[in-house]
């Protein structure tokens, strides 16, 4: 018979003020085989610890439950504290009755019976509990980066600084991501590439970072310490050592009319392309679904010309395989389609641009060569109206519902710019709010206002007209005026929502990483560990986590970067005790749950069985410990009931329920 | 194929012709219109007023009575067709019309939305194909320059509607291009024609409608094709460029002009 305590929390007034904790003590002292139960305002505090361990002392007790918050928040606290005073960790329980119950009741007398209820479960658990042992596991020193933007070469530099090797894999043909796009930055103004490509290059030089660019991950497994990552390296059709990167192949490609994604397809590139001019590797690739000799068979024009020789038509993928101790993703954002935003006419008129298309057409190596014009004629804008939150703060479906954070800046950013440079083009911004917190950001918006003359509008457009005559009128609505506006324009951008790239719910299911409605990846806990995926060993760097601009992408990689070097500097990891176990008396050697084992920890082997006097040799599931990851898919497969998961076995989960049954 | 056919009042006095053209060019395309026994005038506007139920009722009766024969009820004008999918939708999931209104009509079964509302544009697209309309065209239209008038009524409000995208609807345009014509997209073709306003503010509704026909115009429209009859005589009124209804062209090129009135 187990003597349990209980302990419950208020966790100052979040739970104390919808349950009623005394109540919950009573009805504890109730239940059998607690002989100990006391509530207390901050049970996670150092005090409320020693009350735990003084407990333990005092009572004897062998088995613990915590009414308090979620377990992923302090299970491993209380677990500790209880090692500490010389209990197994695994003799605690939490009753989570903070998110379960008190901050989704508002009823007292419901939540206070259903915090009784919960509390039951647990006890009813504890009582089956055994005492485990947590095994170790080897930690592999090699970290991957997902992604090759500012995000994941921070990291990756970061990580190799520290003396451990990283991979980069980066599914473009070059590494620079986002930012490479970009022609000034704010609040500085200093030249994007000018601070980027040393980074690029300092990845690119450093002995400690592997970079796969036109690479992919295309398959993940194992866990914390021990991943094992497939990676598709896509066939270039150049060969990545013979090239020097001279740009001929480019240059004589007949086939140049496919939309060139570098500059957000305002102009056209050829079939063999480098992204752009500072691309790392300087290693073109063959686009073969422009590619004439790939259509027709007859071309080879690159092959010809290629005095390295680099070029193979013949290339295929390669899938190579590695081992990594921890996995960063930094897959970066796109802007949102606007196909939902007929009223801007983004589609119908050239002169209708993103704040990203604008940013490559004022970019040196751009379209224009950096000279600001119209996409229509060529011709100069005088007015230009900047329309801000296109999709971002949005309350129905075409849109997303956050801020994208960025835009008033890089709106600020752009407008300076115009005003600078072309002093007689004038610029009227539409915005809803202008959110400039962050360092220098808002004396930077203000300088936009009062030293260059932007004209700042509080309203939203309704409407972009395209005239026959090739301008724009802008229909809008100035509410600190109280008016209708209809503005003439020449040009409109768009400061365009951001959201994940699009191939998030492939990495994230890939890693079994969790996201949430926006697509971002989550956080294991939005405050405390921002930089931690909930999957043990997966982080997150940059704007796949939450919209940020480039200084913080960079704070928050370098976080990134500090926490897989703490794991990557330890030898070895505690595993986790509660992993399947098969009973080889039931055992049937099925083979259904090593089919449906994530992990391949399920093995079978035949064994000498002696079956209440009868011995035979028998197939059975063997399971590996240090592969099992505890996700119990196995025990609900087995027809037999041979399987169980230590911790949460058949009969813990069927005494919780016939305790919340009672 | 047979739906159930609802006309509405104007169809059969200043918009016969829409009605007509748009009966023939159904039997030239293989499908039948079937006149609802008894239908009422569907009031013209749907009731904005929360409470209002007695001005939604013949709706329910055109919708219930297409449930009885289990077709699809379809519409030509666009105010009616907006009428009836509005009120369709109150009655499939706004529980108190839905209980008023059948408390009120007492019908065997009670009527809760099951009718789909289609217009005649939407049998075009969705049921004919507008791939398999240009086959049956025998005299293209060819060459004439068109500009496609929406107006609100068959696109807004877009989540009850749900006929084409509000802000850039492609539908006009599609049908334009079966028929052989050049369609002609010009921003003011989703805009407002001032409705009912013509009859208190005639002055407002002229201004609205010249935008429209000055941008259409300014595109090198020929011609404005509507479904709508309010917005017909609201923008010929402004007189800029002709204005036909779409079954007109839509009988023109497919060669039943002459036999439909």
């Amino acid at each position: 018979m187990q003597r349990i305590g209980v302990f419950v929390c208020h966790c100052g007034s979040n739970i104390a003020a919808t349950v009623d904790v005394k109540k919950v003590v009573e009805m504890a002292l109730k239940e059998q085989g607690v002989v100990h139960a006391e509530d207390y305002p901050y049970m996670c505090s150092e005090a409320g610890q020693s009350r735990i361990g003084e407990a333990i002392a005092q009572k004897g007790l062998t088995g613990i439950v915590v009414c308090s918050c979620s377990p992923r928040m302090h299970e491993a606290t209380f677990r500790k504290a209880a090692e500490r005073y010389g209990l197994n960790p695994y003799m605690v329980e939490i009753a989570n009755i903070r998110e379960h119950c008190s901050w989704i009741h508002k009823d007292m007398a419901e939540a206070t019976e259903k915090a009784t209820i919960l509390m039951r479960a647990a006890v009813a658990k504890v009582h089956l509990n055994a005492p485990l042992q947590a095994g170790e596991s080897m930690v592999t020193k090699r970290a991957l980066v997902i992604g090759g933007g500012i995000a994941g070469i921070q990291t990756a530099i970061d990580i190799a600084d520290a003396g451990y090797k990283v991979d980069i894999v980066e599914k473009t043909p070059s590494i620079g991501g986002r930012m490479s796009q970009l022609d000034k930055t704010f609040p500085t103004l200093d030249c994007s590439a000018c601070i980027l490509t040393p980074k690029m290059v300092e990845a690119a030089a450093h002995e400690n970072i592997t970079i796969h660019t036109y690479s992919e991950v295309e398959k993940v497994s194992g866990f914390v310490g021990n991943f094992t990552v497939d990676i598709r390296k896509k066939a270039r059709m150049v060969d990545i050592d013979k090239c020097t990167g001279c740009g001929v192949c480019q240059e004589k490609c007949p086939s140049k009319k496919t939309p060139n994604e570098f500059n957000r397809g305002l102009n056209n590139r050829s079939a063999i392309y480098t992204p752009f001019a500072q691309a790392i590797p300087n290693v073109p690739v063959i686009d073969t679904t422009a590619c004439i000799k790939f259509k027709t068979g007859k071309c080879g024009v690159c092959q010809k010309v290629c005095q390295a020789g680099a070029i193979d038509y013949t290339q295929q993928d390669e899938i190579i395989t590695e081992n990594y101790g921890a996995i960063v993703v930094a897959t970066g954002f796109d802007t949102i389609k606007l196909d939902k935003y007929g009223e801007y006419a983004y589609g119908q008129s050239k002169d209708v641009i993103t704040s990203l298309e604008l940013e490559r057409v004022m970019n040196a190596a751009g379209p224009t060569k950096g000279h600001l014009e119209r996409l229509s004629d060529g011709k100069a804008p005088k007015e230009i109206v900047f329309i801000q939150c296109v999709g971002s703060r949005c309350s129905d479906d075409r849109g997303k519902p956050y801020c994208s954070k960025i835009c008033c800046m890089y709106t600020a950013k752009h407008a300076m710019l115009i005003r600078d440079k072309y002093p007689d083009t004038n610029v009227t911004v539409f915005y809803i709010d202008v959110r400039t917190p962050g360092k220098n950001f808002d004396e930077f918006y203000r300088r936009a206002v009062e030293d260059y003359g932007v004209n700042y509008i509080k309203g939203q457009v309704g409407k972009v007209i395209p005239q026959a005559d090739g301008s724009l009128l802008v229909q809008g609505v100035d509410l600190l005026d109280q008016k209708q506006i209809l503005k003439k324009a020449d040009m409109v951008v768009l400061a365009t929502a951001i959201e994940p790239n699009p191939d998030v719910r492939k990495i994230a299911t890939m890693l079994t990483a969790s996201i949430d409605t926006n697509n971002f990846l989550t956080e294991a806990h939005p405050k405390l560990r921002p930089v931690e995926s909930p999957t043990a060993g997966v982080f997150l760097s940059g704007v796949r986590q939450g919209p940020k601009d480039i200084p913080e992408t960079v704070a928050q990689a370098g976080a990134a970067a500090v926490k897989v070097i703490g794991l990557l500097a330890k030898d070895k990891l505690k595993t986790n005790p509660c992993t399947a176990k098969s009973d080889e008396l039931l055992c049937n050697g099925c083979s259904q749950c090593a089919n449906v084992c994530p992990y391949g920890a399920i093995s079978y082997e035949t064994k000498l069985i002696n079956d209440h006097g009868i011995r035979e040799d028998r197939r059975v599931a063997v399971v590996n410990s240090a592969l099992c990851q505890g996700c119990g898919a196995c025990t609900v497969t087995c027809p037999s009931g041979a399987m169980d998961l230590q911790g949460f076995s058949n009969r813990q989960i069927l005494a919780e329920v016939d305790a919340i049954c009672r | 194929m047979t739906y159930s056919y609802y006309p509405g009042c104007t169809l059969r006095n200043k918009a016969k012709d829409l009605d007509m053209y748009a009966r023939a060019c159904a039997e030239a395309l293989g499908f039948t219109l079937e006149e609802l026994e008894q239908w009422q005038c569907c009031g013209g506007v749907y009731p904005l007023g929360s409470d209002e139920i007695a001005s939604k009722l013949p709706s329910v009766r055109a919708l219930d009575a297409a449930k009885q024969k289990g077709q699809d009820l379809v519409a030509v004008c666009s105010a009616c067709y907006h009428v009836l999918k509005r009120v369709n939708d109150d009655m499939a999931n706004v529980e108190d019309i839905q209980t008023r209104a059948n408390n009120y009509m007492q019908l065997e079964t009670p009527y809760k939305g099951e009718t789909k509302v289609l217009h005649f544009l939407e049998v075009l697209r969705d049921r004919v194909g507008f791939d398999e309309l240009k086959k049956k065209v025998v005299s293209p239209l060819t060459g004439r320059k068109i500009g496609a008038y929406y107006g609100c009524l068959l696109l807004r409000p877009s989540d009850v509607m749900a006929f084409d995208d509000p802000e850039d609807p492609t539908i006009l345009e599609d049908f334009i291009r079966a028929l052989g014509a050049t369609p002609v997209v010009y921003p003011y073709r989703n805009e407002c024609c001032g409705g009912y306003i013509s009859l208190k503010e005639k002055e407002l509704a002229t201004s609205m409608c010249d935008k429209i026909t000055d941008s259409a115009a300014g595109f090198e429209a020929e011609c404005l094709v509507t479904a709508c009859p309010l917005c017909k005589y609201n923008l010929n009124k402004s007189g800029k460029l002709p204005v036909v209804y779409f079954t007109e062209l839509l009988a023109e090129a497919l060669g039943v002009k002459e036999g439909a009135l």
